[in-house]
């Protein structure tokens, strides 16, 4: 009882004790609710912009969109390098934890070879890993759907739709037209280097030979973008808005595939090029190199053992001859020794000398010895006989009273030494010899006994085909020098526009009537009983004119006569010719060029008159008519 | 014959089963919005809202049943249910089952149980009852042994490790003690002594992800996509809402997965960025109004156990609510607290139901004293 009233006598204290604490709890809770509110007030209302930014960071993000790559045409419209639809099966290396194990199940789903797996691992090593890499290209639609089944057990691994280059024609164009291969770290530095990196967020594929290269800013075209909401697995929910990518530009060649087939098919197992310009501006219209080989495996990334293959074959299918291809122009550059001699004043038309089928220099005693092809020589030869029957005898004098120094700069205007600015970046300077070339190659000054053979197109002088058409072209045309290019047109959003023709400095002969001279000495070459082309040209149906050429590959001593089955087949003579037509208004020049065949007028020039034939068979030299309104460009290379 | 306020109320139907009218309002508003916004963060899975429906409508039978037994079965027997409760908690650390990589279960075969989910009931019971046997404020001694009976199942419960349950643990306890008269002179000599415990707490004390905890929230930007994911993502999804929201199942943190623990611990995140700075308001006024409500019903309770079991039971909600919301906007480190009676989840919502069974049961259990 004392308890419970001492009890209730406290309680009213206890009560009044436990509600101003419970106030003082209140008061408490209401200060941090406070300053919760306050702090989502910063939160929310103060800094709102910042969030909704960030927010929208999280969601959105922005992808690139390729490009359609131009397409490459030929004359007719036919399509040498296309886009075709192909699905891959892309890896993002970033996303797979474990890179062997992912590999061998897929494996066990879709066909992988060891080949593919070593091409991909090596692929990866030199890419950025968040990007997509292709393991298996070209899916077949049973592939695709089979792997579909199993998708969700592949994080970071899916099936692509893109387009891939594609070149129908192949191997017929790998030299002139190139191909496209994966962008590669040096790629990526070069396009770094030249801002350009964000225009190829979406690519994969970069010109890598040939105008593919030459023209990649060209082909390539816009990246576009579009905005899309992503979850927090980066899976594309929805499309927000888009900028359309822009279509690269389409390339017009002036090459004619019928032309082009012919080539490789005359040539067969041989070794050389054919090369066939349009002289009045500059259009290529046939170039090949053989042996070539297949472009559209660089596409998605050559396997080993084909590459090994194509690199390691000693009749180096990866030489573009047309433009690499370092031949002596051995005769065929006997029409412009002759016109120089001309412009010199050093022979007129009627000029004539002895040939007693060798040459020495004069006034010297126990000189080497130059012969003639023809032994015995050709008795009294005059500047039309010596260009049609290829006198070597009026050549060794020639260039012995022309010196190096006039030649060197004569050559030197027609292309010879330097690149003709054919539109491809594999191109060989070869070599127009000088004095100063001389000094800096061997550290030896030049000797006069250097030039001698130099009348005949042999020592040090070498040249490409391309230089060769490019000269030709230089002497039908009576010194414009024009040069080649292999893109004719360009098609950009729709529009179609020429491309200009290449004027380079034109060659001032004193006396107009000096052109004509050899110019007919050529028509002689193919026409007359004589000639060294006749037999090659018989019955043709059209006028056209031409030069033989015979490089010796192999020095034969004074007393040795050259016998085919005795020497090496590397070291027989390479059959050069080099021609134009129709003669009296020429549409096309022909260069052909085949190693290790023997004589150019039975080797070369039946290949010239077979190329010839089918152009005015297929109705080629009416087709390319020349506006007068065609832009041209004048370039200064000095 | 006219009836005063007080004789109307109790033989009203509600008073009858022991329900207060406005406390159980503030209670169906807040689980109302649960519904609504779970099935929002699980991606608007109805299965899940269900689910959540279901588990309410569970924690509402143990409301109704526990508000029908008298407080002063709990004073009878809160040093029993304290002791077993202890004894479990030492079971747990001995047999119990490791769930993500701390030991709270404890598998009776049929259902697993949380011991220390009865510890933040049994604790404030033990305490009411302890205190409330002598008089008011506590002596120094009972000061001391007081402090003992928070130490016992808080450490216990730390031990685990679970730090959210632990603190509120420690605070339901704590509670009583303040709403008992603790002087404010031991009051502060505590707070300065634990300021002094920090060092040894952070050297000694701490799990090493406990440690990392605390510098996510003093730097979240230093480690974006690792240990400061949570957090960032929660204060842009928070932020975003700006005034009036994205709309309800318009929140593109939550729909589009960029906040984790969506529908559990973050659910205050999803709420914020669907219903804006003025939405969070008005939930933050919900609960400001059930813990007004449930102070009034500890300052009217007649009993000092029933007083300061109330007391302590509704300032322990509140430090859920405040912790949890601290912790998703940034305030406090992230501590494993639920949203009280909004996440989605099931152990919380059936302590917290029970809990305010207790304080119904207080509310309408009144000794009928001499007047």
């Amino acid at each position: 009882m004392r308890r419970n009233s001492y009890h209730i006598q406290d309680h009213s204290a206890e009560s009044n004790l436990f509600a101003r604490r419970a106030i003082i709890s209140l008061i408490g809770v209401g200060s941090l609710l406070l300053l919760i509110i306050a702090n989502l007030f910063y939160l929310q209302i103060s800094s709102y912009k910042t969030y909704q930014t960030r927010s929208n960071d999280n969601r959105i993000k922005v992808q690139p969109i390729p490009p359609n790559r131009g397409v490459i045409k030929d004359i007719n419209g036919k399509l040498l390098a296309g886009n075709e639809p192909t699905f891959s099966l892309d890896l993002v290396p970033e996303q797979i934890t474990d890179m062997d194990e992912t590999l061998t199940e897929i494996g066990k789903i879709i066909e992988i070879s060891d080949e593919q797996i070593k091409v991909f691992k090596r692929a990866i090593k030199y890419r950025r890993r968040f990007k997509g890499m292709p393991l298996k290209s070209k899916l077949s639609d049973k592939e695709v759907a089979m792997f579909s089944v199993h998708q969700h057990r592949f994080p970071g691994v899916s099936i692509e739709a893109r387009l891939a280059r594609h070149y129908p024609f192949g191997e017929y164009f790998t030299h002139g037209v190139g191909y496209v291969g994966k962008i590669n770290k040096k790629d990526l530095q070069r396009l770094e280097d030249t801002d350009q990196i964000k225009n190829y967020a979406a690519t994969r594929s970069i010109g890598k030979l040939g105008i593919e290269r030459y023209y990649e800013n060209q082909l390539h075209g816009i990246t576009g973008s579009q905005e899309v909401e992503v979850n927090h697995r980066s899976r594309i929910l929805r499309q927000l808005s888009v900028t359309p990518p822009v279509s690269g530009t389409d390339l017009h060649l002036s090459i004619d595939v019928e032309l082009q087939i012919k080539a490789k098919e005359i040539l067969g197992e041989n070794k050389g090029a054919i090369i066939a310009m349009d002289p009045r501006d500059g259009a290529l219209l046939t170039f090949y190199s053989n042996p070539t080989y297949d472009p559209n495996l660089f596409v998605n990334g050559i396997s080993q053992v084909e590459y090994s293959k194509i690199i390691g074959s000693k009749d180096k299918p990866m030489l573009n001859r047309v433009t690499q291809g370092q031949y002596p122009p051995a005769s065929t550059i006997k029409p412009q020794l002759a016109l120089l001699a001309l412009d010199k004043g050093l022979i007129t038309k009627h000029t004539t000398i002895r040939d007693p089928g060798y040459w020495h220099i004069p006034n010297v005693e126990g000189q080497r010895r130059f012969r003639d092809w023809k032994p015995g020589g050709h008795g009294h030869v005059d500047v039309l006989l010596s260009i049609k029957q290829s006198c070597d005898i009026f050549y060794y004098d020639l260039a012995y009273r022309l010196g190096i120094d006039n030649i060197s700069e004569f050559g030197s205007k027609f292309g010879f030494g330097d690149y003709t600015g054919v539109d491809i970046f594999e191109e060989s300077k070869a070599i127009m010899p000088s004095r100063e070339w001389k000094k800096s190659r061997f550290k030896q000054p030049w000797y006069k006994g250097d030039t001698i053979s130099i009348g005949i197109g042999q020592g040090y002088w070498t040249a490409t085909p391309v230089q060769l058409a490019m000269s030709t072209a230089a002497l039908v045309n009576r010194g414009k020098v024009v040069e080649p290019r292999l893109v004719t047109g360009m098609t950009k959003n729709g529009v179609y526009q020429e491309t200009p023709t290449r004027h380079r400095a034109p060659i001032d002969i004193k006396d107009k009537k000096h052109w004509d001279t050899v110019l007919d000495a050529m028509y002689e070459t193919v026409n007359a009983s004589d000639g060294t082309a006749r037999t090659a040209f018989v019955d043709a149906v059209y006028s056209s004119a031409g030069k033989t050429g015979t490089a010796q590959l192999f020095s034969l001593a004074e007393d040795e006569e050259y016998e085919v089955e005795n020497v090496a087949e590397r070291y027989r003579d390479n059959a050069m010719y080099v021609g134009f037509a129709p003669f009296e208004a020429p549409s096309i020049v022909i260069v052909v060029a085949v190693e290790n065949a023997g004589g150019g007028s039975a080797n070369a020039a039946p290949i010239a008159r077979k190329m010839l034939d089918l152009y005015f068979g297929l109705g080629l030299s009416g087709k390319r008519n020349l506006t007068t309104t065609a832009p041209t460009v004048d370039v200064n290379d000095g | 014959m006219v009836k005063t306020e007080n004789e109307r109320r109790r033989s009203s139907i509600w008073f009858r089963f022991h329900i207060d009218v406005p406390l159980m309002l503030g209670i169906l508003t807040l689980m109302l919005l649960s519904v609504l916004v779970v099935y929002s963060a699980g991606g608007q899975d109805i299965d899940m809202a269900i689910r959540q429906m279901f588990r309410l409508g569970i924690g509402l039978c143990v409301l109704m049943v526990v508000a029908q037994i008298s407080p002063f079965f709990y004073q009878k027997w809160a040093p029993h249910i304290f002791v077993i409760g202890v004894g479990l908690l030492i079971a747990v650390l001995l047999f119990g089952d490791m769930g993500k990589g701390a030991q709270r279960w404890l598998n009776l075969g049929v259902t697993k149980f949380q011991p220390s989910e009865v510890m933040k009931l049994s604790l404030p019971m033990m305490m009411a009852w302890f205190l409330s046997k002598y008089t008011l404020p506590p002596s120094n001694k009972h000061t001391f042994i007081s402090f003992c009976i928070i130490a016992l199942p808080t450490l216990l419960i730390a031990k685990q490790p679970d730090l959210g349950t632990s603190l509120l643990v420690a605070s339901s306890g704590f509670f009583v003690l303040f709403l008992a008269g603790l002087r404010f002179r031991i009051l502060f000599g505590l707070i300065a002594l634990f300021a002094a415990f920090l060092p040894i707490l952070w050297f000694y004390l701490m799990h090493s992800y406990q440690k990392q905890r605390v510098l996510t929230f003093l730097n979240p930007e230093s480690d974006p996509l690792g240990s400061g994911y949570h957090i960032i993502q929660s204060k842009i999804a928070i932020g975003s809402g700006g005034l009036e929201g994205k709309g309800w199942l318009q929140g593109t943190q939550s729909q589009l997965e960029f906040l984790p623990e969506r529908h559990t611990d973050f659910i205050f995140s999803v709420f914020s960025e669907e219903f804006g700075f003025v939405g969070v308001l008005l939930l933050l006024a919900v609960y400001a109004f059930v813990i007004i409500r449930g102070t009034i019903i500890a300052i009217r309770a007649q009993e000092g156990f029933t007083k300061l079991l109330a007391g302590s039971l509704i300032l322990t909600f509140f430090v859920y609510l405040f912790v949890n919301i601290g912790m998703v906007s940034g305030l406090m480190p992230v501590v494993g607290v639920p949203l009280p009676l909004v996440s989605y989840g099931g152990t919380s919502i059936v302590t917290l139901m029970a809990s305010f069974g207790i304080l119904m049961a207080i509310a309408t259990n009144k000794r009928l004293l001499a007047t």
